[in-house]
């Protein structure tokens, strides 16, 4: 009942539909953790999936890159259609050729223990790029658009461990960002970080969502809230809810939904 | 609390205390017992051996005039042998550990391997001798040579390698991997770019460790036929004169032959040196064999020391 309510919500509202989940079911070995979850995700927003620990946020969040790929016993049923052509999930989708189109932020900072430079350039040199000219060019497009170039100019070639959390989560945002991706997934990329950092990292959010689609996983209400133009609702494996952020927050249409926005449960 | 109380309390504090001083202080005891009969063995060695360490003892080789002996033979044996062993040791080794620790998939097979290596680095080295007698000098012919036995102090530390290659790769945060995956890595780009990067100081060491055990061995080296009386070096691959390398007017312009004929030379080693030396009746060779022992543990204790240079110098900036 919830599903079709919001599938009919997500067709009638939304037009410009950059990846679109259909009927997704996802099991870790025999253990089923998402149970058939439809959701548009808008092109050019900010898409934000909230619910309780354990709810699946996370598990669906990294079957946008077929990150479940890399561990045994895993296991995806139904389609996430990208521009409603490629299935991302299909059997021939190379999980390279995803990852390619669809980068991540995950939830720790998680720099590759090199210079600034090189954590930026790797994001190109892994398609083989090797010209030092559009190499350089792109890495501070990318650094600028992680509103982070004017504080690491003068030290490109320092170890990227130099840098504050904060530093280095906008370092991993332009690593994400150098290779033109069409979407970029977060993984709740404040938890692990201090408020000035975080909201530092909103502001590039927003800022963000000019050029490339966003899909973020968060643990705080307050900040879907605050960034995100559409939110999804998931609680035990399954999606409750899903529509504009401001009408799940001021009228959701979903009782368990407006539990968990008042802090009855989660 | 009671007055009464406390004072059980305070007892019973003590008590406590006294027993985890007891323990501190055996275990200092045990540990000093430990190292002062390794120095005591080490100062005796090196104060019976230093009078006869000298630039002649290394240029000489072995005679039947203790004065006159050297380790010229055995050293140079020894330092050739190494080279084959590492050559041969490492990459196998260190492939193998890759192989094992990220492509393999963990089923009742990889189980299987894995019990095997690790029992194999507890297999007598003699075995390993009998094995490279029947395998590399029978069977494939190799004969009683310095290629032979590099292989076969390889085939020794093999398990090592492996071993810590794969502990090396296993302590690379698994949040390393999976960012380089996200940016559309293959395996082979995760595992080249960063993995070995990072781990290489480790593997390093694992490798240097094996190299220093298999410096010592002797039984396996004796099994395919170490000479023990020897009064000549390998062939040099090198000409004598200019340009040295052995060029030659046809294809394929280098003297082949020549560069690798030292591979097929026979040798002897340090150990087996010293042993020659302590079975002899004369007290004067006693002298020689302990400086020859003091050379050998100097060469160890370099490798170790190298080790853990190259260990502090890629972790330098290295953690995570």
């Amino acid at each position: 009942m919830v599903e079709k309510l919001s599938n009919k919500l997500s067709k009638s509202t939304i037009s410009n539909a950059k990846a679109e989940v259909d009927n997704l079911s996802f099991y870790y070995g025999s253990f089923k953790a998402l149970k058939s979850i439809s959701l548009v995700v808008p092109e050019k927003q900010v898409t934000a999936l909230i619910g309780p620990s354990g709810c699946g946020k996370t598990t669906l969040l990294r079957c946008f890159n077929r990150m479940h790929d890399l561990y045994p016993g895993n296991r995806y049923e139904g389609a996430i259609w990208l521009d409603s052509d490629v299935n991302i999930l299909g059997k021939k989708i190379d999980p390279i050729e995803v990852r390619m189109r669809i980068s991540m932020v995950f939830q720790k900072p998680n720099p590759f223990p090199k210079s600034i430079y090189d954590n930026v350039a790797y994001g190109l040199r892994v398609r083989g790029e090797n010209r030092r000219r559009l190499i350089e060019n792109k890495m501070e497009k990318a650094l600028r658009g992680a509103a982070l170039w004017d504080e690491v100019k003068d030290r490109l070639y320092d170890s990227a461990y130099n840098l504050s959390g904060g530093q280095q989560q906008r370092l991993c945002i332009a690593r994400a960002l150098v290779a033109d991706p069409e979407i970029i997934l977060f993984d709740e990329p404040t938890s692990a970080l201090d408020p000035i950092a975080t909201s530092s990292i909103e502001e590039l959010i927003a800022e963000l969502k000019k050029q490339v689609t966003i899909l973020i996983v968060t643990h705080s209400m307050q900040q879907a809230a605050r960034i995100s133009d559409y939110t999804a609702f998931m609680y035990l494996g399954a999606m409750m809810e899903f529509g504009e952020t401001r009408q799940i927050f001021e009228r959701p249409a979903n009782s368990q939904t407006e539990a968990y926005i008042s802090g009855r449960i989660g | 609390m009671s007055q009464e109380q406390l004072l059980t309390i305070r007892e019973d504090i003590n008590r406590r205390k006294l027993i985890n001083q007891i323990f501190a202080i055996v275990g200092l005891v045990v540990i000093l017992v430990a190292i002062f009969i390794l120095l005591a063995l080490i100062v005796h060695m090196v104060s019976s051996g230093i009078s006869r360490i000298s630039p002649q003892f290394f240029t000489s080789f072995p005679s039947r005039r203790a004065e006159k002996a050297g380790i010229m033979s055995a050293w140079v044996g020894t330092s050739l042998i190494m080279l084959v062993t590492a050559l041969a040791a490492v990459p196998i080794g260190v492939a193998s550990g890759i192989y094992l620790e990220e492509y393999s998939r963990k089923n009742l097979l990889a189980d299987f391997i894995e019990i095997n290596v690790t029992n194999l680095a507890g297999v007598p080295s003699i075995v390993y001798g009998l094995l490279a007698l029947g395998l590399f000098v029978y069977e494939l012919n190799l004969g009683r040579s310095i290629l032979s036995a590099g292989l076969t102090l390889a085939l020794l530390i093999l398990p090592v390698v492996i071993v810590t290659t794969r502990e090396a790769l296993r302590a690379i945060p698994n949040h390393l991997r999976e960012a380089a995956y996200a940016l559309g890595a293959s395996k082979w780009q995760m595992i080249w770019d960063h993995v070995l990067p990072y781990s290489f100081g480790s593997i390093l060491t694992g490798v240097i460790i094996g190299l220093s055990r298999a410096i010592g061995e002797t039984a396996p080296v004796v099994t395919i036929g170490a000479l023990v009386f020897i009064r000549f070096l390998p062939d040099s691959p090198l000409n004598s004169e200019f340009p040295y390398i052995p060029f030659q007017g046809e294809f394929p312009y280098l003297n082949i032959q020549q560069l690798f004929a030292w591979l097929q030379s026979e040798f002897t080693v340090m150990p087996i040196q010293m042993f020659t030396w302590v079975s002899r009746p004369e007290r004067a060779f006693e002298a020689n064999a302990a400086a020859a022992g003091t050379v050998l543990i100097a060469m160890t204790l370099a490798m170790n020391g190298i080790a853990i240079y190259l260990r502090y110098r890629f972790r330098k900036g290295l953690k995570w």
